[in-house]
């Protein structure tokens, strides 16, 4: 017989149950959070996920190599250029192919200005929910023409599929040029009008200073990467610290937080902004010497023959229709390949068994990693804390749940 | 009987304009926020989009109601018509201008003067936290409550410091009427001069009182959803939306009658018209004033970030209201050196 | 002086207000269309089911801020009457409410070293 005797019964504070999500404005997605208030006061919190699993990972499997661009396309869709290039680079690796310089550059430049465009939507959502809405319709505008220039390049707008394995299927047109240098040479003076706008507003910063901190060891812990990481004070950049796609050319800063709050991570995306714009800068110029070389490697596995060959030379016809079809050899064999995304260390393991599709792919998405530590960096906050806190990590749904 | 006539024409002239003014004022926002922000704004329904706030009616009149099972219904209902009738209710004691002088009688511009006009505004003001309590409770909704009891703690809380900055006016013009007010201010002497720091105490709790940005914590979309109206559709919805801008309207034409002599402007008097085309001119002034304030409400909106809780009660409670009771102590002790007691 | 007379505009201007009102209400009843289904009439609970009511004990720190309401405005009640007569009290009137107010003041720093007003 055990324990007849009732224990005494312990009097628990009763608190309120609130559900941050699964449609709440501030989640910017589908994802849950359910909270336990006191008053205005967070006492737990508990994140849930799986309301957009749309089993990416699976679908791959049955895939041609080249038409996984769209599943990656559809994670982080605020940069997706980077998570599509990031996903050719991979399979390159696998291939072991080798890419020419300028495609390396050309590359640099859509993914710093796919960065741009990202922390551009980051850092206007963080003024969005401190009540400032005019930040975030004024630079939207700077976004537009992220877009503009990868309509003109590619003709798709948020979920572009810019690249292909190999490079890109044609050179930028010289519109396009043109709408990247000018964009570089307008985009420092409104970057610096919304600076003016927040970054020393006496209200933002008593909102988003000490909101949401992270240590670096409870950070590297969790597995932050990403401009969240270098908010809490660890300089983890993938581009600095194993470069891809010729990085290691280029000279530029890695910003680097103290505090890891929501005001440090302003500040890092921020600051990264004006690092891409230098980046993008001198990747042109290197550009401009290179003009007319080659747009892609030579992998002629992935890049269709000429039409009018199609048309009258066999040999052609069945390449073409190998291709089409993603009837392509790929070696056996494992690869992990990671790149700086918008939102921190994107990585893509895959297994090859020499089939048309990939064995087993997994995508290492930032955001996942991130919310987890989510529930720990809002307990005993306020509820407008926890809010912005979640907007200044950008957990975009769309990567969290793949 | 004449009397009687005399003031339903006035009262329905003044809740005319004053829904006029308010339904502009949607407006107006939305031009001022597109203009802040690069933006065309409503521009499709009339020239300039000048019909969207009929339209907007219209759309309101149109909509489904919709009352949750849950919700407390004759209160859900009472909610926004309390928010509604309160706001409609200030309006009765600002003067808005002169007297019009009609076949020897006088006809003041003022639906009445009672002496206690700053006490009936602060009176008023405080029924309509009701208004907004009694709707966030009876949706029987987390953040709808949450809205409601964020709004009523922080209506009260500068209620306490707006009550306490507007004494130092009072010692000054020893009358709580607003026309008497207002008359004192004759030329330039108006009361911001005098009593700058009342006037900035003020600014604020109007903000706070009337639930805008820097204040909008009740309704601010990204915690709350809709706040204390999360559950409200319809007209009832409108009421809400629309007793906010009437509200603003009041706010700034008590700011302009307390602070900022009202009718009065310096020169105006000796320009040497007619007493009826006077009348309207001071009139003409008094809505330029206003009008200067509601946008000065929309240009901080579309400026500056929201206060998180602790901060607002903060502000109110250990910021505004020692600030202002020092205000009090200052403009007692600046009175008797000046040889005014 | 102000004669009940002048409170009679008032009493017009509520009956004005409460007309609109009512009249706006019904209106929008009458014009509206009424398609009431079971989910549609449910409270709002971020695409979920709600959990329990939202009637629940709340905390007790938004109560002692309408109590601290509750005292402060009493006390700024007082001050009006005050204030309009100022300046025919002189020096003397000057002086009691200096005294009044140094109270509380003193009230105040009680509450605020009290941690009343502490949110965290």
């Amino acid at each position: 017989m055990s324990n007849v005797i009732a224990e005494p019964q312990k009097k628990e504070k009763e608190y309120s149950t609130l559900n941050l999500g699964p449609t709440h404005p501030a989640t910017h997605g589908i994802f849950q959070n359910v909270l336990k208030m006191d008053g205005e006061i967070i006492m737990d919190s508990e994140a849930t996920i799986g309301y957009i699993h749309r089993a990416f990972e699976k679908i791959a499997e049955h895939r041609p190599y080249y038409q996984i661009t769209t599943l990656t396309d559809r994670m982080n869709y605020c940069s997706s250029p980077i998570n599509n290039m990031g996903w050719e680079m991979t399979v390159e690796k696998l291939l072991g192919v080798e890419i020419p310089k300028r495609v390396d550059y050309m590359r640099i430049v859509i993914m710093e200005l796919a960065r741009i465009a990202d922390h551009i939507v980051c850092n206007t959502v963080i003024g969005v929910d401190t009540g400032a809405l005019s930040g975030f319709v004024y630079m939207f505008q700077w976004r537009e023409k992220i877009y503009e220039i990868f309509e003109e390049i590619c003709g798709a707008r948020l979920t572009t599929n810019i690249g292909r394995i190999g490079g890109f299927e044609r050179d930028f047109s010289d519109k396009s040029w043109k709408q990247i240098n000018d964009f570089i040479a307008e985009f420092p003076a409104i970057l610096k009008e919304y600076e003016g706008l927040l970054m020393r507003n006496r209200i933002f910063m008593d909102r988003t200073i000490g909101a949401g901190p992270i240590s670096p060891e409870l950070a590297l812990n969790y597995g932050f990467t990403g401009p969240n990481l270098r908010a809490a004070g660890v300089d983890y950049d993938v581009r600095v610290m194993n470069p891809y796609s010729s990085y290691q050319d280029f000279d530029f800063i890695v910003p680097v937080g103290t505090k890891g709050d929501t005001y440090d991570r302003f500040q890092v995306r921020h600051e990264e902004m004006k690092q891409s714009q230098s980046i993008i800068k001198q990747a042109l110029q290197k550009l401009e010497g290179m003009k007319g070389g080659p747009h892609h490697a030579d992998v002629p596995a992935f890049y269709l023959p000429p039409k009018d060959e199609v048309y009258n030379n066999m040999e052609a016809l069945i390449y073409h229709f190998k291709v089409v079809m993603g009837e392509v050899d790929v070696p056996v064999g494992e690869v992990y390949h990671s790149v700086e995304g918008g939102n921190g260390e994107l990585g893509f393991y895959v297994i090859s068994d020499g089939g048309r599709a990939p064995f087993r792919v997994h995508f290492r998405r930032p955001c996942f990693i991130y919310y987890q530590g989510y529930a720990d960096m809002v307990k005993g906050s306020m509820l407008s804390d926890a809010i912005l806190t979640l907007s200044s990590m950008n957990v975009i749904a769309g990567e969290l749940d793949a | 009987m004449e009397f009687i006539i005399y003031k339903i024409i006035l009262i329905s002239a003044v809740l005319g304009l004053t829904l006029l003014v308010a339904m502009y004022s949607t407006y107006a926002e939305r031009k001022v926020a597109a203009f802040m922000q690069d933006r065309l704004g409503p521009n499709r329904a009339g020239p300039f989009g000048l019909l969207q706030p009929l339209a907007d009616g219209i759309k309101m009149f149109m909509k489904e109601e919709i009352i949750p099972d849950v919700s407390n219904k004759v209160l859900f209902v009472l909610g926004p018509c309390i928010a509604m009738v309160t706001a409609l209710m200030t309006g009765v004691v600002i003067p808005w201008g002169p007297d019009l002088i009609i076949g020897g009688t006088h006809y003041p511009l003022q639906i009445t003067d009672v002496n206690i006009g700053v006490l009936y505004v602060f009176g008023v003001v405080s029924i309509g936290v009701y208004g907004i309590m009694i709707g966030g409770w009876a949706s029987n909704n987390k953040y709808a409550l949450l809205g409601a009891i964020r709004a009523s703690s922080q209506m009260i809380s500068y209620e306490v410091a707006m009550g306490l900055s507007i004494i130092s006016i009072i010692m000054m013009t020893g009358t709580l009427s607003l026309r008497e007010i207002v008359e004192q201010q004759a030329g330039a002497h108006w009361n911001v001069f005098y009593s700058p720091l009342a006037f900035i105490i003020f600014l604020i709790c109007a903000f706070a009182e009337c639930n805008r940005t820097p204040f909008d914590l009740p309704e601010c979309e990204t915690e709350l959803i809709g706040g204390y109206h999360t559950e409200y559709s319809s007209m009832k919805l409108g009421f809400y939306l629309f007793a906010e801008y009437i509200n603003m309207f009041i706010s700034s034409a008590i700011i302009s009658c307390v602070f900022f002599g009202g009718y009065n402007f310096p020169g105006v008097d000796s320009l040497g018209l007619s007493n009826n085309i006077m009348a309207f001119l001071h009139a003409g002034i008094l809505f330029g004033k206003i009008f200067f304030f509601i946008f000065f409400f929309m240009w901080v909106r579309w400026t500056i970030p929201r206060f998180r809780y602790d901060q607002l009660m903060n502000l109110g409670w250990k910021g505004l209201l020692p600030l202002s009771m020092v205000n009090i102590f200052i403009t007692g002790i600046v009175m008797y050196l000046a040889g005014k007691l | 002086m102000s004669t009940p007379a002048d409170y009679l505009p008032i009493l017009l201007q509520f009956i004005a207000a409460l007309g609109f009102v009512v009249l706006t209400i019904g209106a929008t009843h009458l014009l509206g269309p009424k398609r009431h289904t079971n989910v549609k009439n449910e409270t709002f609970e971020c695409g979920i089911e709600s959990v329990g009511n939202a009637r629940v004990p709340f905390s007790i720190k938004y109560f002692l801020v309408a109590i601290l309401f509750v005292l402060f405005d009493v006390e700024v009640i007082f001050m009006y009457p005050w204030a309009v007569n100022f300046k025919s009290l002189g020096v003397r009137g000057l002086i009691e409410m200096f005294m009044f107010m140094s109270l509380l003041l003193l009230g105040f720093f009680y509450i605020i070293k009290k941690g009343a007003l502490k949110w965290e």
